[in-house]
C-alpha cells in the first residue's frame, strides 16, 4: 500500500496486455484517498481481470490488497455463503491477513465476515464454519484438503467465486503446492466459473508458475528500486568452521540498535535458538528482541507476532517460519545469518526489509564461517546482476495423488472417469496418464500388490459404479493424516511444575536426554526432568551453557548457478581480493597444505581423523548429486573391503569416513562403473529408504497419527525400512517403489550433475594428507549424515559390544562350546551411561 | 558359528542371530511373537494396506533355521498369530508353508494375548524352566511378548534378554515393533543380565545398557 508515488512506467509495462484496467467504485476510491493512497496499476489490473491471474510483485507492493480488492468490491453488496477462499503456506500469514483486512472492512462498513481455518482453529469454530461459512475464509493447503474431505464440501463451496493463492512461488516448490492444485481442481468442479488469483514474489520463470496454476494471465508489478545489500562489517572474522554466526552477535546488535525494526533470518531452528540466546547475553541496552520459529508453542509464536505487529519489538530472530510476507511495514533492515544457498531466496528475504513501496530494501549478510563468506559474496554478485536461479519441477507426484483420491473418497463416492478428468485440470497433473491414475486408484483401493491379499478388505470399493470407502470409519484416520509435510517426530516440552507448553524438540533428541541435562528451547536454558506420556518435562536452569537442542532443519540445497559461481571464485586467486583477509588466508593455507578446487580439476583428499580415515571430494555439484556420489562411492568402497561407515554431503563436497583409507580414487570414479552401480544401488540404500518413508506416509500406506495420540513403545510402528525391503524382495514393481525411484531420480539422485561434474573435471587431483585440511574442516561438522550398514558397521558393533562387556567386567570364553556364562550374569558394577564405543 | 552359547539354570542353550533360541539337548527351536496375519488384521480393521508378504517372510526365516538345525520340536511362545481371526484366515501361501514345517517337525503353540482362542497350550516345561508367553512369578521362565530391542552401534536391534530368573525372546515376526530393554515393563522382569543382539551374529552386551 503505497503513498502516491509509484513509478509511472508501470502503466507502460502492462500496456498491450488483454487485461482491462478497472476503476475503483467511488466508495473504495474515497477510502484509498482517505488513506493517502493511489491504487497501484497492478491492483486495478487484477480488479479488471476476467479470468485467472498471476501477480508477480515484490513484497510491499500492495500485493495482498490487490488479491482481495476484487472480492471486497464484489462483496460490498452482500453475499450469502462463502465467496473468497484465501490460501497461504503459513498459519501466521492468515492471522496477519485477518488483521489487515479488518481495516477496510470496518472503514467501508462492508457486510463481510473474515475468519481463518487452520490447524490452530478451535473445533467449535470449525463446526460452525461448516454450517455457516464466512464470506472470506483464510486457510492453508492442508486445511483446504481437510475441508474438501467432508461430505458437506459441495454445499459449502458451491457459492465460492474467488480463490486467492498467496506466496504461490513458495508453495509451488513442494508437494504442498501439488496438493493445493488438486484442491483447486476440485473447487473448480464444485464452483464452476471460479476465478483464481496467484500472488508471487519475484521468480525466474513466471510463465511456468502460471502453468502450475493451470494457466493464468501474468501481471507484473513495479519491481521497485535496487536493494541496498552488503556484507555486515564484523569486528571479528568468522570462525574457521561452524554455523550460527555467534561471533557476530555484537555487530548484529549494533545494526539492530541503528535500525528501526530488524528481522534476523537464520537457517535452522537450533541455530536460531543459539543466536537468540547469544544476542540476549550481550544485549546490554535491553533492546526488545523476540524469537520466532516453527518449533515454538503456538502461544509463544502468537505473542511474538502480535508484539511485532504492534511495533513493540526492535528485532525478531526467525527461521523460514517468517520467510513469507507477513506485512510489517516498519521493518527497515533484514539480516541474513548464514549463507542463503539460493539467490532467489535471498532476494525474497531482502524484500522483507521495508514494506513500503519504492523505498530500497536494506539487507546485510553475516556468513557463519569462512567458507560461507565465499558463498555470500558469490550470492551478492548474483543479486546485483539479477541472476535468479531455480530448477523446474517435474510433473505432479503420484503419492500426493493417492492421498487426494483417499480424501476425495472420504467426502463421498466418486466416479473414476470424472475424477481423472478433474485431476487433469490441475497444472501439475495436466499430463497424467490414465494408466498412472488407475495405478493410484488401485493402490488406494487394494494396496496394489501383486499378491492380491486384500480383496476382502479393500479400502475403497466400487458400488454401483462409484468408488467409496469400504469402512466409513476409516475416514477419521485418513483425515488425521492429511498433508504432505513429513517432519521428524516431535515431542512437546512443558514446565514440570505446571505452566504452559514451551515448544517441541525432536523425539530422537528427547530420547537421548538423561535427567539433569540442559538444553535450549524457546530461548531459555532448561533442565530435563522426565519424559512423561511423551511430553518432555523440564525445570528452569541457572546454567549458562546448555547441551544444545538438535533440530533437523530443512536443508536448502545450493543452486547449481550459485555453486558454479563459488567454484570459479575459489579457483581464481586473482579474484580473491573481493574476499576478506581471513578468508584469503584460509584459502592460501589450503593451497599450501593441499590445493584449492578450481574449474577443470576435481580435488579430493584422504586423511586420518579421530581414528577414522576420511575421504573428501570437492565436486561442487550441489547437495543431492554429492549425496548420490557418496552412496555410489561408499558402495564401491564396501566392495573393496574398505569398511565405509558413513558420509555427509554438502553442496560443494562429500566426506566419507571408513575403517581403511582410499588410496586409489580414480577407479572408484569410473563413469561406467558409477552408472552401473546406480542401477543396483537404486534398489537398497538409506536415501531410497528415506524417500520411501515420505512416499509411504504421503500416499497413505502408513499413518503418522492415530486416534488417541501417538502410539508408544512396543506398539510403535516398525520401521518403514522393513516395508521397503519387503516390497523390494516380493513386489519390486509396486507403485510406491516406482514413485520412490522416480522421486529419488529427479530430486535426490541427480545423477546428471555427477556426470556434469566429471565432464568439467578433466584432471583428478587426489591428495594424501596427514590430517584434516582447512577446507575439509567445516565438513566434519555437517549434519545429515548417512549411515552405511555394511561390514564396517558390523565390525564396529562387535567392537562396541566387546567394549561394553569389558567395561562391565564381563568375560566370555572364545570357545562357544564352553557354556560357561554363569546364571545369573551380573555385571560387577554396571556402567552408568552407555558411552563405550567410538559411536558416531 | 553365528549364535551365542550359554548355560542358564542348568540348560545349555544357544541364542541364534535370527532371534530364535536353540536347545540342543532335546533339539527344540523356540521362537516368539510370529504375529502371522498382522497385515491382514490391519486391513480388516480398515487400517493401512501393508505389503502382505510378512507371513511368507517370517516363515521363510523360520524355514531357514529349521533347515540349519533340523529341530525335533518348534515352539511358538505365543502370539504366533496376530489375532484369532488371522489364525482362521491365513493366506494360502502362509498356510502351505506352515503345513510343510509341521510335516517335518513337531509344532507346539503356546497361547499369547493376541491368539488366546487359537487352541494353544498355556505353558510348556523345558527341564527346570517354564515356557510361557509372558513372564510370571519367580521364574525361571522363558517368554516373549515384549519384543525387546537394544541400541547398538547407533540402531535399535532385536535382542534376547537373559536375566537372573527370566529370559525374554525378541519377536521373530517380520512386522513387529520393539520395546527398549530399559523400559520399566521389561526391567521389572530383567533388571540386569545380558542382552544378545541379533545382527549378522549374536552379540552379547551387558544389561542395563544405559
Amino acid at each position: 500500500m503505497a503513498r502516491g508515488d509509484h513509478a509511472p512506467y508501470l502503466q507502460a509495462m502492462n500496456e498491450g496486455s488483454p487485461l482491462s484496467r478497472a476503476t475503483l467504485p467511488p466508495a473504495f476510491a474515497d477510502w484509498f484517498a482517505r488513506q493517502g493512497w493511489t491504487p497501484h496499476p497492478h491492483q486495478l489490473a487484477l480488479l479488471g481481470a476476467q479470468g485467472d491471474s498471476l501477480l508477480i510483485a515484490p513484497t510491499g507492493g500492495g500485493k495482498t490488497l490487490a488479491g482481495f480488492l476484487p472480492s471486497l468490491v464484489e462483496l460490498a453488496d452482500g453475499w450469502k455463503g462463502l465467496h473468497t477462499l484465501y490460501v497461504s503456506p503459513l498459519k501466521a500469514l492468515t492471522a496477519d491477513i485477518s488483521r489487515n483486512l479488518a481495516r477496510p472492512v470496518a472503514d467501508l462498513e462492508l457486510p463481510i465476515r473474515v475468519e481463518d481455518r487452520t490447524g490452530d482453529t478451535k473445533t467449535s469454530a470449525r463446526q460452525r464454519q461448516r454450517t455457516d461459512p464466512p464470506q472470506i475464509l483464510l486457510t492453508t493447503p492442508e486445511s483446504l484438503a481437510l475441508m474438501l474431505s467432508y461430505p458437506e464440501a459441495p454445499k459449502i463451496f458451491s457459492s465460492l467465486r474467488r480463490v486467492v493463492l498467496d506466496e504461490l512461488h513458495a508453495l509451488a516448490e513442494s508437494k504442498r503446492g501439488d496438493q493445493l492444485m488438486l484442491g483447486l481442481a476440485r473447487l473448480r468442479s464444485l464452483a464452476p466459473g471460479l476465478i483464481a488469483t496467484g500472488l508471487s514474489a519475484t521468480v525466474e520463470d513466471p510463465q511456468a508458475l502460471a502453468g502450475f496454476m493451470g494457466g493464468a494471465q501474468v501481471v507484473h508489478a513495479d519491481p521497485g528500486p535496487e536493494p541496498d545489500i552488503a556484507m555486515l562489517p564484523t569486528s571479528r572474522p568468522p570462525p574457521w568452521a561452524g554455523a550460527g554466526g555467534r561471533y557476530a552477535v555484537r555487530d548484529v546488535l549494533k545494526a539492530v540498535a541503528e535500525a528501526r525494526t530488524t528481522i534476523i533470518f537464520i537457517n535452522t531452528r537450533a541455530q536460531a535458538e543459539l543466536f537468540f540466546q547469544a544476542l540476549w547475553a550481550e544485549n546490554d541496552a535491553n533492546l526488545p528482541i523476540g524469537l520466532h520459529h516453527g518449533s515454538l508453542a503456538r502461544e509463544a509464536r502468537a505473542r511474538v507476532e502480535a508484539a511485532m505487529a504492534a511495533g513493540e519489538l526492535r528485532a525478531v530472530v526467525a527461521t523460514g517460519s517468517l520467510d513469507l510476507g507477513i506485512d510489517w511495514g516498519n521493518v527497515d533492515l533484514v539480516i541474513q545469518v548464514g549463507a542463503p544457498k539460493n539467490v532467489k531466496r535471498l532476494v525474497q528475504r531482502i524484500g522483507r526489509a521495508n514494506h513500503r513501496y519504492n523505498a530500497p530494501s536494506r539487507a546485510r549478510i553475516v556468513p557463519a564461517n569462512r567458507f560461507e563468506v565465499i558463498e555470500c559474496i558469490a550470492a551478492l554478485e548474483a543479486v546485483r546482476e539479477r541472476d535468479l536461479d531455480g530448477d523446474a519441477r517435474g510433473p505432479g507426484p503420484l503419492d500426493v495423488l493417492c492421498q487426494h483420491i483417499l480424501l476425495t473418497a472420504c467426502a463421498g463416492p466418486f466416479d473414476a472417469d470424472a475424477l481423472y478428468a478433474e485431476i487433469r485440470t490441475a497444472g501439475p497433473y495436466r499430463d497424467l496418464s490414465r494408466a498412472d491414475f488407475d495405478d493410484c486408484l488401485n493402490f488406494t483401493a487394494t494396496g496394489g500388490y501383486a499378491l492380491r491379499a486384500y480383496d476382502r478388505w479393500q479400502r475403497l470399493m466400487q458400488r454401483g459404479g462409484l468408488w467409496g470407502l469400504r469402512d466409513p470409519r476409516a475416514a477419521r484416520d485418513l483425515r488425521m493424516n492429511v498433508g504432505t509435510i513429513v517432519e521428524a517426530e516431535m515431542t512437546k516440552v512443558r514446565w514440570k511444575r505446571g505452566g504452559g507448553l514451551l515448544g517441541e524438540v525432536e523425539e530422537s533428541f528427547a530420547a537421548s536426554l538423561v535427567p539433569g541435562d540442559t538444553f535450549l528451547t524457546g530461548g531459555q536454558i532448561v533442565r530435563y526432568e522426565a519424559l512423561r506420556e511423551l511430553v518432555v518435562e523440564v525445570s528452569p536452569s541457572p546454567r549458562k551453557e546448555p547441551k544444545i537442542a538438535v533440530f533437523s532443519g530443512v536443508r536448502m540445497p545450493m543452486s547449481a548457478e550459485l555453486s558454479h559461481r563459488v567454484l570459479s571464485l575459489i579457483g581464481d586467486p586473482s579474484r580473491w581480493e573481493v574476499l576478506p583477509q581471513p578468508t584469503r588466508d584460509w584459502l592460501s593455507l589450503q593451497a599450501e597444505v593441499s590445493a584449492v578446487p578450481r574449474p577443470g580439476t576435481l580435488l579430493a583428499e584422504t586423511f586420518p581423523h579421530m581414528g577414522r580415515w576420511h575421504l573428501a571430494v570437492y565436486g561442487f555439484a550441489g547437495h543431492n548429486a554429492m549425496q548420490t556420489l557418496g552412496l555410489l562411492l561408499t558402495r564401491a568402497m564396501e566392495e573393496a573391503g574398505l569398511g565405509p561407515l558413513g558420509f555427509s554431503s554438502t553442496d560443494y563436497a562429500l566426506l566419507i569416513w571408513s575403517l581403511d583409507p582410499v588410496t586409489d580414487l580414480a577407479p572408484l570414479l569410473d563413469r561406467d562403473k558409477l552408472r552401473a552401480g546406480l542401477g543396483d544401488w537404486l534398489a537398497g540404500n538409506a536415501v531410497m529408504k528415506r524417500t520411501f518413508k515420505n512416499v509411504a506416509i504421503i500416499s497413505g500406506l502408513i499413518h503418522r497419527n492415530m486416534p488417541g495420540g501417538r502410539r508408544t513403545g512396543k506398539q510403535a510402528t516398525f520401521s518403514t525400512d522393513i516395508l521397503y525391503d519387503t516390497l523390494r524382495r516380493h513386489d519390486p514393481d509396486h507403485l510406491l517403489m516406482r514413485i520412490t525411484a522416480a522421486e529419488a531420480g529427479r530430486g535426490l539422485v541427480d545423477f546428471g550433475r555427477i556426470e556434469e561434474m566429471l565432464d568439467r573435471s578433466s584432471v583428478l587431483d587426489h591428495r594424501q594428507l596427514d590430517r584434516v585440511s582447512p577446507l575439509a574442516a567445516p565438513l566434519m561438522l555437517e549434519m545429515g549424515r548417512v549411515r552405511i550398514e555394511g561390514q564396517g558397521r558390523m565390525r564396529l558393533a562387535e567392537q562396541e559390544a566387546e567394549a561394553m562387556m569389558q567395561a562391565a567386567g564381563l568375560q566370555l570364553t572364545d570357545d562357544p562350546t564352553g557354556f560357561d556364562a554363569p546364571a545369573p550374569v551380573v555385571p560387577a558394577e554396571p556402567p552408568r551411561r552407555r558411552k563405550a564405543g567410538p559411536a558416531r | 558359528m553365528t549364535g551365542f552359547a550359554f548355560t542358564w539354570h542348568g540348560l545349555r542353550l544357544e541364542a541364534r542371530c535370527s532371534g530364535a533360541l536353540w536347545w540342543p539337548a532335546e533339539r527344540w527351536l523356540i521362537v516368539a511373537d510370529l504375529h502371522l496375519g498382522k497385515s491382514e488384521r490391519m486391513a480388516r480393521r480398515g487400517g493401512a494396506l501393508l505389503p502382505p508378504y510378512e507371513g511368507i517372510e517370517t516363515l521363510r526365516r523360520l524355514q531357514t533355521e529349521a533347515e540349519a538345525l533340523d529341530p525335533a520340536v518348534i515352539v511358538s511362545l505365543g502370539d504366533g498369530f496376530d489375532d484369532d481371526a488371522a489364525a482362521e484366515a491365513l493366506d494360502p501361501q502362509v498356510a502351505e508353508a506352515l503345513t510343510c514345517l509341521g510335516a517335518a517337525h513337531e509344532l507346539r503353540w503356546i497361547a499369547g494375548n493376541h491368539d488366546s482362542q487359537a487352541g494353544g497350550e498355556t505353558t510348556l516345561r523345558m527341564g527346570p524352566v517354564i515356557l510361557r508367553h509372558q513372564p510370571d512369578g519367580e521364574g525361571p521362565d522363558i517368554s516373549g511378548h515384549f519384543h525387546p530391542v537394544v541400541r547398538l552401534a547407533g540402531a535399535r536391534r532385536r535382542a534376547l534378554l537373559i536375566g537372573p530368573s527370566h529370559m525374554i525372546l525378541p519377536a521373530f515376526g517380520h512386522y513387529t515393533g520393539g520395546l527398549d530393554a530399559g523400559a520399566e515393563a521389561i526391567t521389572r522382569w530383567v533388571p540386569h543380565g545380558l542382552a544378545v543382539a541379533c545382527l549378522h551374529k549374536a552379540l552379547p552386551v551387558p544389561l542395563p545398557a544405559a
